[in-house]
């Protein structure tokens, strides 16, 4: 197998170059247990309920701060999305996806005779609505700090291995402390501090929380100025202006399933993927036959070759 | 080869009216279907091949990439998306092309070595090597040019970072650098201008690859025994059949990998933070080029001294040109009469130190400098404090809990003081690319003009067909 050799070198050349790692001191996040079914291989699958989960959820609570201005209605409803029905190979047919789009109302992009503008229900070809008219209201509305649009939010974290970006919300989601975990003093000064312990065993140090942002170990920042310990042990992560969102039970899911804080992390880091790739599923049906078909190629390559320098000593 | 008789016959009516007129039919079949080509070349040699396959493969899926995209900072990414959204397999032109660009290097990083190896770049092929060089040279640009077309948050801090470097350049740096920009900052007019430049270079590059393979094709192919062909009859076969099946054998197991990371991990090779539109306003954490730049970045890096009055930021641009500049110098520094080193046991192993040099140099590349690779003992604690009579001092302890303690009845006294973290003495990612840049310009600026003079070659065989045949089978050959 020595013409193995050159691409043997490469690939570890390339694992090499790979090693570029730009989040500082957050904890490596965590694929669910028996990692995802999209990222498979050779034919990952998502999940088609879980995304409709997840939709609800981005829905009922993070579109309240969170845009996802690269995704239209009709996409919903397309092959590969949460909401696709063989029934409607036209996504703008199908009446969940029209529905869905109806609930929100949008400005015409055409206004009327008068020049004035129209407002109307949204239809499956609008994009997604966004929650701030601008960049100044989103920040006004959020204590100074920007939610970030999620359309590409699990193609922008991670290190672009399939699944990433997904293990990176679900860990985010369910990897705030828990309610009792946070707790409170008042200092002799009469200010009331938020604080976390941390232990080894016995005690190690303690993180005071600031007003208006909270502690995750994923999120990458730096904890030292709030801690209060031994430096070289700060812990992982930093803190963020979004408070913990998924509490158990905060959606109640249409199709029955328990709304545990884990579940809906599950499910909206399932729909995110999908709509920071909406064409994956296209991608991930035809890898395999492409394969097979460049390994046969290739096979019946490597035999032409044999019978062509079959009589050549070389 | 030039000297060899071309056997081309028109055949048809039409061939023979068009072969007196402009033979470019004869051309094509004395170069590409009768031409002689050495029977012993092995797999190494594919990748010329492979690399015109995947010039190829850009320029199509670049230009279709052009159709859709639109180059204005409000809506470059957002185009880029569409394309993988809504455009019919837009997703897979796109990914095509993105790949590509790391498969391109990764195959002419192979061809390089390669051509470093057998002594490629050897009388009488220097414009061959140079004209390489050229298309190099003109990669790297358009990778950098079309790095910035996606307009995320690499893409513009990157490209600050790469044109700040010409701002280096004493007198004319700032001109140059505001000519690159065009304007005062990296903007619209610059992401317009990456766009024209990075759709022109690949036709350039094209133009160059013809000069390249006539080059080539004047003196004939190098082979891994570095003899040329004496005996056309018993050295060379024809290319087609013989190189065109081993050649697109190669090729296929080359667009497997390719296929691979096209279909499962796309963006495995790029950076994440790509995927977040461009802003001016946040600079991320890392800034970290593409894998196939940072043995470049990494000399960059390591230059932290001035020298004379030469400052440590412009000493840095000269070594990362250097290091490139090197390569056109190469065929005259090495001062070896034998090409393949095979035959060099000493020159072989300081060659594979040259490999090893550059991908630790891609390691560090990708690494924060700072960061230790080897530590040399245990971080401390350092407490900094001024005590109540107001004098400064500072003492530094192993433990956590006697420095907490001592640091609470100095503030307890009235004293004030502080905690800090004292660095234990490491090997660093800064001084490992420090001496791999050190081994990179020793290679070609000591070591091959020295070994030239002074090794003694071994098992060298006389003609090409003697090693074939011959029972003087040279030892420990790197392939076949």
């Amino acid at each position: 197998m020595k013409f193995l050799r050159p691409l043997i070198i490469g690939l570890g050349a390339l694992a090499i170059g790979l090693t570029a790692d730009a989040a500082g001191g957050a904890k490596k996040s965590k694929a669910p247990e028996g990692g995802w079914p999209f990222a498979k291989v050779p034919a990952g699958q998502l999940d088609q309920q879980s995304m409709q989960r997840g939709f609800q959820v981005y829905k009922e609570v993070c579109a309240s701060c969170h845009g996802m201005k690269l995704l239209s209605y009709r996409n919903l409803g397309e092959p590969g999305g949460p909401f696709y029905d063989d029934a409607y190979p036209n996504a703008n047919d199908n009446p969940l996806v029209k529905a869905i789009a109806a609930e929100y109302e949008v400005m015409d992009a055409t206004p009327d005779e008068f020049g004035d503008p129209v407002f109307r229900p949204a239809i499956p070809a609008d994009t997604f609505r966004e929650p701030y008219p601008n960049e100044q209201a989103a920040r006004a509305a959020n204590g100074g700090a920007l939610p970030p649009d999620l359309s590409v939010i699990t193609k922008a974290r991670g290190k672009g291995a399939e699944g990433d970006g997904a293990s990176y919300v679900y860990s985010l989601m369910k990897g705030y402390p828990s309610f009792d975990e946070v707790k409170f003093r008042e200092e002799p000064n009469g200010e009331f501090v938020n604080y976390l312990e941390f232990d080894d065993g016995e005690k190690v140090g303690e993180l005071i929380q600031p007003i208006g942002v909270y502690y995750n170990p994923y999120f990458a920042g730096d904890t030292a100025p709030q801690w209060s310990g031994d430096p070289r042990h700060k812990p992982y992560g930093g803190f963020l202006a979004m408070p913990a969102q998924l509490p158990d039970g905060r959606v109640e899911y249409m199709d029955g399933t328990e709304a545990t804080t884990a579940q809906m992390a599950y499910d909206v880091a399932m729909f995110l993927h999908w709509a920071g790739d909406p064409k994956q599923v296209q991608r991930k049906s035809l890898a395999l036959p492409v394969m097979i078909y460049l390994v046969l190629l290739s096979i019946l390559l490597w035999f032409s070759y044999k019978r062509i320098w079959r009589n050549v000593a070389h | 080869m030039s000297g060899h008789e071309s056997t081309y016959e028109p055949k048809s009516g039409f061939t023979k009216w068009l072969d007196n007129r402009l033979p470019i039919v004869r051309l094509a079949h004395d170069s590409f279907v009768d031409f002689p080509t050495p029977k012993n070349l092995n797999y190494w040699y594919t990748f010329g091949g492979i690399l015109a396959v995947c010039l190829v493969i850009q320029i199509i899926t670049g230009v279709v990439l052009a159709m859709h995209y639109t180059a204005t900072v409000d809506e470059a990414f957002g185009s880029v998306e569409r394309i993988m959204r809504d455009v019919p397999y837009g997703w897979l032109i796109r990914n095509i092309h993105m790949v590509g660009a790391s498969m391109f290097f990764l195959a002419v990083y192979v061809h390089m070595f390669r051509g470093l190896y057998y002594g490629s770049y050897k009388a009488p092929r220097e414009v061959l090597w140079l004209l390489g060089c050229v298309i190099f040279l003109l990669m790297m640009a358009t990778a950098f040019l079309g790095y910035m077309l996606p307009w995320g948050q690499m893409s513009l801090h990157g490209a600050n970072v790469i044109i700040n470097l010409f701002g280096a350049i004493p007198l004319v740096g700032e001109s140059i650098q505001a000519w690159l920009m065009g304007g005062p900052s990296v903007g619209n007019q610059t992401l317009q201008r990456f766009f024209s430049l990075h759709y022109l270079l690949p036709f350039m590059i094209a133009g160059v690859v013809i000069l390249h393979i006539w080059a080539l094709h004047v003196p004939g192919n190098n082979n891994p025994t570095g003899q040329e062909v004496q005996d056309v009859e018993k050295d060379t076969v024809p290319f087609h059949p013989y190189y065109t099946v081993k050649d697109g054998f190669a090729i296929v197991v080359f667009l497997i990998i390719f296929a691979a990371f096209v279909f499962y991990a796309p963006n495995v090779l790029g950076h994440a933070d790509n995927y977040i539109e461009a802003n001016p306003l946040v600079t991320p954490a890392h800034i970290v080029p593409e894998w196939y730049l940072l043995p470049f970045y990494a000399i960059l890096r390591a230059i932290t001294f001035n020298i004379g009055p030469i400052d440590a930021k412009l000493l840095g641009v000269i070594f990362m040109f250097g290091s490139i500049a090197v390569l056109f110098a190469l065929p005259w520094l090495d001062t070896s009469k034998v090409k393949s080193m095979r035959y060099r046991p000493v020159a072989k192993q300081f060659f594979f130190g040259f490999v090893v040099a550059c991908l630790l140099l891609s390691w560090c590349g990708a690494e924060n400098p700072d960061n230790p690779i080897i530590k040399m003992g245990e971080d401390k604690l350092i407490v900094t404090y001024t005590d109540a009579a107001g004098l400064e001092g500072s003492r530094v302890f192993e433990e956590y809990a006697p420095a907490s303690q001592f640091r609470e009845e100095t503030v307890t006294a009235g004293g004030t003081a502080s905690l800090g973290i004292q660095v234990a003495p490491a090997f660093r990612f800064l001084h490992l690319s420090q001496l791999m840049t050190l081994y990179y310009f020793a290679y070609f600026l000591i070591i091959l003009p020295w070994l030239g003079l002074r090794e003694r070659p071994k098992g060298e065989p006389d003609s090409i067909h003697q090693s074939i045949l011959g029972n003087e089978a040279p030892a420990a050959a790197p392939a076949e």
